[in-house]
């Protein structure tokens, strides 16, 4: 990394990593009686040992100017292995947390491994670990490949996803202490999320300068929906995380809302979560590379136009399904749902325009497990928002809501749809990013494609099962008019369930450590002699007259 | 209608202002109504604000993330009244910063939990669950026990909650810290001020069952017997019929 840069550019990053050292030390000092010094430490010795490897690195030589020649695809490179450590953190926090609810004496006495603060860093590790890794690699090389211009410049690209993941590991280890704001997919603290703004800034810009460096004159469809993920995200993020701390010593900071406006709020927030960082920045990988994994263009321009605005439009209405029969006031729960469930045509939109671009190439899918990740994610796809659509409407959700349902819906987004089309994705990009002519083994994908779908049905199913049941259990009365069962009854009903679904966990967790391996190995194998990606690279301008 | 859009998406510029443009009206026409219509939030002139020592406790609980697992939300459904008492109106947060209503129930409801069971109940069940309720999943909170309860930096919190609305007066500030002590240590002169204070319907009681030092335990407790007590509202008998 080190050796790409220049000479002034390594002068920058150390002046970048010697200012995060100084704000490190500062949280250290002023957070000295409080958790908050815990993550002063940890920022220092970010800042400081990047500080140090640059020192050791500053006299190598410079790269040569034919770099500017090629895309910029280290960060990408780092992002993919990034995102299957936090893919495998992720998943193995929940299958942890899916054993505790089965056997709650996992937690060995010890507060950090306890279910409440376990579960935001198996949430977190999930959605932002390996969720937001996967988005920041992939934009990259989607970013450079539709505009056919190299990023902007090559610290800005190291600073997002760098400074990204030390937001993931100060939210993670803040939980396990204990800091957490309690706000659903939001939990990170103050300073946390002011640090993540400003890395949102920057990866902004590296988007609006590398469109404005593009050679051809269309922005391409995954690009408005990375666009989308970026902007409507930075919008969520900062009005949901609006609050006071108790002092600049202190991690704990206290919700500028409360209340009923607090909730609404937060569920705008936890709704669009889904819709901007999980269902439209992986659009806009499925938009990219399933069309280019099969051969074939996207079925429909005009339906992605309209899937596109109809998204980015209706979602932001939808987070009050969450809220039904709630203290919030009906008005909004009856917009929230009429919302949700037109909100199904756009999500059609996509997932037919998806699968309709396999039509002529189902061989493909048939032969190639990659491309069959991706098919299956949009049927996943599919099936999801057609259940959300229906989970939203009141009288289904007076039954599914606080229910297991619930988790299975989401996991069927999560397995399904998101951690499906992610995997498709790198395991199309891994050869080409490590110039290597294959995959390490075609066959460890097809291991991995079963273990997932398996691991997927597994979960989804015992969650379904378990949700009707709890909902059922709970409002089931006898025939004197008195309710059937006690909150404890319908605990113990669904300790079959808990198993069944850790196990789905697992299966799923095996897959994702299959992938890991398979890409190390992949990266591991020696380079090919001769160079196959001629055509990958940028246009480079032509000469103009006078130069 | 696509010739325009043939004319955005050649446009960066274009595509952002458009994207944060449409995106937007949701949320303004959702959100912003609910701070300024006057009926989305019950009046409840007896609503009382947390103790010291019970904010102290709910952030215990926000620490630990019971609110994975307990909603703080009855809904309006007879099933949910019969079951957990009368439905949760929007006053009764509205000095929950932020609100703890939750998404999931992998264990009760606790709207109403307050004074519905014995502080030893609590603290035994909070010790190990399993030794009140055999089938119970939760966790065992053993460290509460252990732990001293922080309250050095309790004013700047009451403060804190001040800057974001919850009307606490200068002399609550100031006594922060003794009140909190004071609320687990009845017959003491600091019992006496939190009463004066925070009026006479605050439980004032040594909830951990121990009066030499101050646990997580207290506060927990603390604030697990003030939940659904804070305001009458929701009692009355002018509120519309659950579903």
């Amino acid at each position: 990394m080190i050796a790409d840069l220049t000479r002034a550019e390594r002068q920058w990053a150390m002046m970048i990593l010697g200012a995060l050292g100084i704000v490190g030390l500062a949280m250290a000092v002023a957070g000295r009686n409080d958790l908050l010094g815990i993550h002063g430490w940890i920022v220092l010795a970010a800042g400081l040992g990047g500080f140090i490897a640059f020192m050791r690195g500053k006299d190598a030589p410079e790269p040569s100017d034919d770099r500017l020649n090629e895309y910029y695809d280290a960060p990408t490179r780092l992002g993919i292995i990034l995102t299957l450590l936090w893919g495998v953190v992720g998943m193995g926090a929940g299958l942890w947390v899916a054993s505790l609810l089965a056997w709650p004496e996992l937690t060995f006495d010890a507060a950090w491994a306890s279910f409440g603060r376990l579960r935001p860093v198996h949430t977190s590790g999930v959605i932002f670990g390996f969720g937001g890794n996967a988005l920041i690699a992939t934009s990259f090389h989607v970013l450079q490949r539709t505009t056919r211009a190299r990023l902007p410049d090559q610290i800005s690209p190291w600073f997002v996803l760098l400074g990204y993941n030390l937001f993931c590991v100060i939210a993670a280890s803040g939980y396990l202490m204990g800091l957490t704001q309690s706000k659903e997919y939001a939990e990170p603290e103050w300073y946390a999320d002011i640090w993540l703004v400003v890395v949102w800034v920057v990866y902004f810009a590296i988007y609006m300068r590398t469109l404005a460096r593009r050679k051809e004159p269309h922005i391409y469809v995954a690009n408005w929906y990375y666009m989308a993920f970026i902007l409507v995200v930075a919008i969520l993020h900062i009005v949901n995380n609006l609050a006071v701390p108790v002092s600049f010593g202190s991690a704990k900071s206290y919700s500028l809302f409360s209340g009923v406006q607090d909730a609404m709020t937060q569920w705008w927030y936890g709704h669009n979560a889904v819709a901007f960082f999980l269902t439209a920045g992986f659009l806009g990988m499925m938009y990219y590379y399933l069309p280019k994994r099969a051969g074939r263009p996207i079925f429909s321009y005009r339906m992605s136009i309209i899937s596109f605005w109809g998204i980015t439009f209706m979602y932001m209405w939808a987070g009050s399904h969450h809220l039904h029969y709630t203290a919030l006031p009906h008005w909004v729960q009856t917009l929230g749902m009429a919302f949700s469930v037109v909100l199904l045509v756009p999500s059609w939109a996509s997932a037919g325009n998806a699968l309709l671009t396999l039509n002529g190439a189902w061989h493909k899918v048939r032969d190639d497990a990659v491309l069959r990740f991706m098919a299956l994610a949009a049927i996943f796809y599919g099936i999801t928002t057609f259940e959300g659509s229906f989970m939203a409407i009141r009288a289904v959700n007076s039954l599914s809501h606080y229910t297991d349902w619930t988790i299975g819906h989401v996991h069927a987004g999560a397995l399904g749809w998101v951690a499906m089309i992610t995997f498709g994705s790198l395991y199309s990009i891994v050869p080409s990013m490590w110039k290597r002519p294959s995959l390490y083994s075609a066959k460890l994908v097809e291991v991995h494609f079963w273990l997932a779908l398996s691991g997927t049905v597994v979960y989804v199913f015992a969650m379904w099962n378990s949700g009707v049941i709890q909902g059922l259990m709970w409002r089931t009365y006898t025939e004197s008019g008195t309710l059937s069962y006690s909150f404890i009854d319908s605990l113990v009903a669904m300790h079959p369930y808990y198993i069944a679904r850790a196990f789905g966990g697992l299966l799923f967790l095996l897959g994702a450590l299959v992938a890991l391996y398979n890409v190390v190995m992949t990266i591991r194998m020696p380079a090919p002699a001769t160079e196959d990606a001629a055509l990958d690279i940028p246009v480079q301008p032509a000469l103009q007259a006078g130069e | 209608m696509f010739g325009l859009h043939y004319k955005i998406e050649r446009s960066a510029i274009g595509l952002v202002t458009f994207i944060v443009l449409v995106a937007s009206i949701g949320g303004l026409i959702e959100i912003a109504p609910l701070f300024t219509i006057d009926e989305t939030v019950e009046q409840a002139p007896d609503m009382r604000v947390y103790t010291p020592l019970e904010v102290a406790g709910r952030n215990i609980y926000i620490r630990e993330g019971c609110y994975a697992c307990h909603s703080q939300m009855i809904r309006t459904l007879r099933d949910e009244v019969e079951r957990y008492g009368p439905y949760s109106l929007a006053v009764e947060s509205s000095y929950d910063h932020p609100q703890l209503w939750g998404s999931k129930r992998t264990g009760p409801d606790l709207a109403r939990l307050g004074n519905k069971y014995s502080d030893a109940w609590h603290t035994v069940h909070l010790f190990n669950p399993r030794d009140v309720v055999p089938e119970s999943k939760m966790p065992a909170y053993r460290w509460l026990l252990r732990d001293p309860l922080r309250t050095d930096d309790l004013g700047n919190h009451l403060s804190a909650l001040r800057a974001v609305g919850v009307p606490y007066t200068d002399e609550q500030v100031a006594n922060a810290a003794l009140d909190a002590y004071g609320q687990a240590n009845p017959e003491t002169a600091a019992a006496d001020g939190v009463a004066e204070r925070y009026g006479s319907a605050t439980n004032i009681r040594m909830f951990d069952g121990v009066s030499t030092r101050l646990t997580d335990m207290d506060a927990l407790v603390a604030y697990l017997q003030v939940l659904g007590n804070l305001t009458d509202a929701a009692h009355q008998p002018n509120q519309p019929e659950a579903e």
